[in-house]
């Protein structure tokens, strides 16, 4: 394929709108990928926190398991939220229903068709987030006035994983490939410091470990929720800024080699 | 729009299509001018997608030269799709949206307002009649229905050109003489079409000029009249005989027609005088189950341009 004049994909707000019309025949479906993190706070961080009372967070500070849990949970929110539409969502709308061969018959082009599919993966996983951490309000898990942050670091982290969804979701051929990447995210969601702290590890799996995507939107958002806050939450931010930027520039690559044949 | 006067809406020198080791489309010129309604005809694997779809600025030209309203889709996609209507061979509609609200997401995809776009979608609905399904999924539609639908969808910007891959393949007697009724309403109207067609009355009825394309390139190229002159005859014999006789082929109608074409289920004689070629059929002893004698059409154009004919 030849060079393409670059374009601002300024019409990607186009595709926010046909989701968002699509949306209101099937709403429901929202609550499933909510109400999930929302019982793993209440069982996990309430019931084990029973039994577990204090966990150390660095720099000496101790904080109660569910405070310690609840950020994770946010974060993870936002990863299911953005994952789920990224993979599930658009392998439908690329595979069976063509959306997007007509769309790019519009002026509306292929880069404009990926970012505002990844703008609207992280808007679904902005509203678990926004929602899950009005439940840590309520249940007094909050521990710190940068919590106030941890709405955009979550929006962040849902920015990673939509552009990571995306771009594995291109390579995907059939329903069993998305299996696959549900059977990876699951280790992640156990493991990246969600339940408990990388200070279990031996050095080896924790530096693994560190460089899990959701490991680092865990630490941003446990940072700013539990008062932790220092540089390397710059290290997290970066982090996850750059895998959303990769995601979506792979994603649009690929798509634009898929649709315009 | 000053460029509609300046250049024509669609123009292609040696343009070619290339999928890997083959060659869709291998070198063809046209021009479609404005106002025109321009159809490429051929068999199945002709090309006539593929020079769709580079026009409608949706697949890379491999080599040569197009432009479309004088422009080059690589660079202006977006805007020369912003003056387009396409309805493509595959219907692609949004299978999660109603009839109403794939009318009406297709005009924000042009930029037009809600208001404008509900405005639009109502009359189209009605252009089309589909009003009474405006509120229904699409998947619950008929495979006609489906296709009425993308027609009205290709028109929700105004396109200046309108390009129609098998527009009504799939539609009842009815609903094509609508479409074509419309069709040729919009033409009245100034816009340009552009459409493939597996059916020559169809052709016949809409096409200004057309070219028939075979294996990736241009074998012909005029006015459906032109067309008709040049690769058929005046009168064409159709004879259908018993399917155990075989008369073309063992040389009994040899020297009775211009040219001869046998077809798997009849024979057509090329003649000036089809009355005259039947009684000479008749002479030889030949007993033909029936006999027609009907005028030259672009089905004989196309059958001579694409098929294999006995006696050329
Ligand atoms: N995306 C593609 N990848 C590979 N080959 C393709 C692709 N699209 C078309 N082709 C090939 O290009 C050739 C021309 O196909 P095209 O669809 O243009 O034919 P057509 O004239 O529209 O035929 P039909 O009347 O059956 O619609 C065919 O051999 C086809 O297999
Ligand atoms: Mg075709």
């Amino acid at each position: 394929m030849s060079v393409r004049t670059l374009r601002i994909p300024t019409r990607s707000v186009r595709m926010i709108e046909r989701n968002a019309m699509a949306f209101r025949h099937n709403w429901m479906v929202i609550f499933s990928g909510f109400v999930e993190p929302v019982l793993y706070l209440l069982g996990i961080g309430f019931g084990i926190g029973s039994l577990v009372r204090t966990i150390p967070i660095g720099d000496g500070h101790t904080v109660s398991y569910a405070v310690f849990v609840a950020p994770a949970l946010m974060a993870s929110s936002a990863m299911n939220g953005a994952i789920y539409e990224s993979t599930f969502n658009l392998f439908y709308k690329l595979r069976y229903a063509r959306t997007f061969e007509a769309v790019i018959s519009t002026p509306v082009g292929v880069e404009d068709a990926t970012l505002g599919e990844v703008m609207w993966a992280i808007g679904r996983g902005s509203l678990y987030s926004v929602g899950f951490v009005i439940v840590m309000l309520a249940l007094g898990l909050v521990a710190s006035p940068w919590a106030i942050l941890a709405v955009p670091a979550s929006i962040l982290v849902g920015f990673a994983f939509a552009a990571l969804g995306a771009a594995l979701t291109t390579f995907v051929r059939q329903w069993q490939d998305l299996d696959i990447i549900q059977l990876a995210l699951q280790p992640m969601f156990l493991f990246s410091a969600t339940f408990f702290p990388v200070t279990v590890y031996p050095p080896a799996l924790r530096l693994l470990v560190e460089w899990t995507p959701l490991y680092r939107g865990i630490d941003l958002v446990r940072g700013l929720t539990t008062g932790g806050v220092g540089p390397g939450l710059l290290g997290d931010v970066a982090y996850l800024a750059v895998m959303g930027l990769i995601g979506v520039t792979i994603a649009a690559l690929r798509l634009r080699s898929r649709l315009l044949k | 729009m000053t460029d509609s006067i300046a250049s024509p809406p669609i123009s292609a020198r040696n343009l070619v299509k290339r999928f890997g080791d083959l060659v869709a489309v291998d070198g063809i010129d046209f021009e479609v001018a404005a106002g025109e309604a321009f159809g490429f005809l051929g068999p199945n694997g002709a090309g006539k997608t593929s020079t769709m779809r580079m026009i409608a600025c949706v697949s890379p030209v491999t080599s040569g030269r197009l432009t479309v309203f004088g422009k080059d889709p690589e660079v202006y996609g977006a805007e020369i799709r912003g003056r387009l209507g396409v309805v493509p061979q595959a219907d692609n509609l949004d299978l999660e949206l109603t009839v109403r609200e794939n009318l009406i997401m297709y005009a924000r995809y042009f930029d037009l307002a809600w208001s404008e776009g509900r405005k639009r979608a109502d009359e189209l609905l009605e252009f089309v009649q589909l009003d009474e399904r405006a509120k229904d999924k699409v998947d619950d539609l008929s495979g006609g229905m489906k296709r009425r639908l993308t027609i009205a969808r290709a028109l929700i910007n105004q396109p200046d050109l309108l390009l129609l891959d098998e527009p009504t393949t799939g539609l009842d007697p009815q609903a094509r003489h609508l479409v074509w009724e419309r069709l040729y309403r919009l033409k009245q109207r100034g816009v340009t079409l552009a459409l493939t067609t597996h059916y020559m009355d169809e052709a016949e009825q809409l096409c200004d000029r057309l070219v028939v394309m075979d294996k990736a390139k241009i074998a012909a190229e005029g006015t459906p009249r032109e067309l008709i002159a040049k690769y058929s005859t005046k009168e064409v014999l159709e004879l259908r005989f018993p399917a155990d006789e075989q008369p073309a082929i063992d040389g009994r109608l040899d020297g009775l027609a211009d040219r001869v074409e046998l077809l798997p289920d009849r024979v057509l004689l090329y003649t000036s005088d089809g009355e005259e070629a039947a009684a000479a059929v008749h002479r030889r002893g030949l007993r033909p189950e029936s006999s027609l004698v009907r005028r030259g059409t672009l089905e004989d154009v196309f059958l001579r341009l694409t098929g294999r004919s006995l006696i050329d």
